[in-house]
């Protein structure tokens, strides 16, 4: 069965509008509770994939722990434009760390 | 290591020999798919960590460029240069099985306004600088490695859960249940045994009286 999902991201106005002239799109949260409702409401509306900046994520940790072992939307953090805070890679260690029983790639 | 709480009968230990032999072949099953989930998890993980450098590499790039879009012209400029997008994407998902762990399959579909390819830009030239220009074309690079990584990772958050939970299994049929039903049967079998050797020495008294009797 072929179904198309939508693609969205999240975070502050100045980083991510420019997701927007390629063609994915782009809304606007700046604290938590915005944040919050906006990734529950993206997720009932058939948004396979949606891109959260790590500032915002930062503020709903909870929110994208949800979504974490469910199958759709895959939640990605990415960098704002400010650079990164290394919440990203954290995630991957995490996840190293809950399935192997320790980091590791903790020496690299 | 407690027993559990059951009547040593014949019938129980039959009982608990079937669920032993279960949970015996259970663990063999799981502790094989907890191998072959680690296998795939480490080499995945490995390729999520690079994308997700040589990603966030990219996107600082892109993102610096944006940034001198904005330094050089009004951000109402910039809005209405964005504000229409030349197309949207859409994903087109369907799921892979990867040892009984349900992974989406991302694919990108765009859905283009116009007919050229190579027009990505989704504003005239006239009011615009070429930073915004730069900007966007590295965003459209970066795209098809950000769906790469947004599918690697979901696939690695699933796996990992998986495989937690394979192990909490493994471990508690390990360390919990086939221990348990393996001293439960060993009390059964000594109880009946000892159930035996009375009776056999009440026998032989028995035999003794009547023999002394006559």
């Amino acid at each position: 069965m072929i179904s198309l999902y939508k693609v969205a991201a999240i975070g502050d106005k100045d980083s991510i509008l420019a997701f927007r002239a390629v063609g994915i799109e782009v809304f606007t949260a700046y604290d938590h509770q915005a944040a919050r409702s906006l990734v529950d409401r993206l997720a009932k509306e058939k948004y396979g994939l949606i891109f959260i900046t790590e500032p915002i994520a930062h503020l709903i940790p909870e929110t994208i722990r949800r979504y974490k072992s469910a199958l759709l939307p895959a939640i990605i953090l990415i960098p704002s434009n400010r650079g990164t805070l290394g919440i990203g890679m954290a995630d991957i260690n995490a996840n190293v760390e809950k399935a192997v029983g320790s980091n590791i790639f903790a020496n690299n | 290591m407690a027993r559990l709480n059951v009547n040593p009968t014949r019938m129980e230990m039959t009982r608990l020999k079937a669920r032993l032999k279960t949970s015996t072949r259970g663990h063999k099953l799981l502790k094989d798919k907890q191998d072959e989930l680690m296998r795939q998890f480490i080499g995945m993980i490995k390729e999520n960590k690079d994308l997700r450098e040589k990603v966030e590499d990219e996107l600082k790039d892109a993102f610096a460029d944006v940034l001198l879009a904005r330094g050089v012209s009004p951000s109402e400029m910039l809005d209405e240069a964005l504000a229409i997008p030349k197309g949207s994407i859409r994903l087109n998902i369907s799921t892979r099985n990867l040892m009984s762990v349900n992974v989406p399959e991302m694919e990108f579909v765009h859905e283009k306004t116009t007919e050229d390819e190579e027009d990505i830009y989704p504003y005239g030239f006239m009011s615009t600088t070429s930073q915004l220009d730069d900007a966007v074309v590295k965003l459209s690079n970066i795209l098809p490695n950000l769906l790469k990584l947004a599918e690697i990772e979901k696939a690695c958050q699933l796996m990992a859960d998986e495989i937690e939970s394979t192990r909490r299994r493994v471990n508690a049929l390990e360390y919990m249940t086939i221990p348990q039903l393996k001293e439960t049967i060993a009390y059964i079998r000594m109880k009946l045994e000892e159930n035996e050797r009375s009776s056999i020495t009440r026998l032989m008294k028995v035999k003794d009286m009547i023999s002394k009797e006559e």
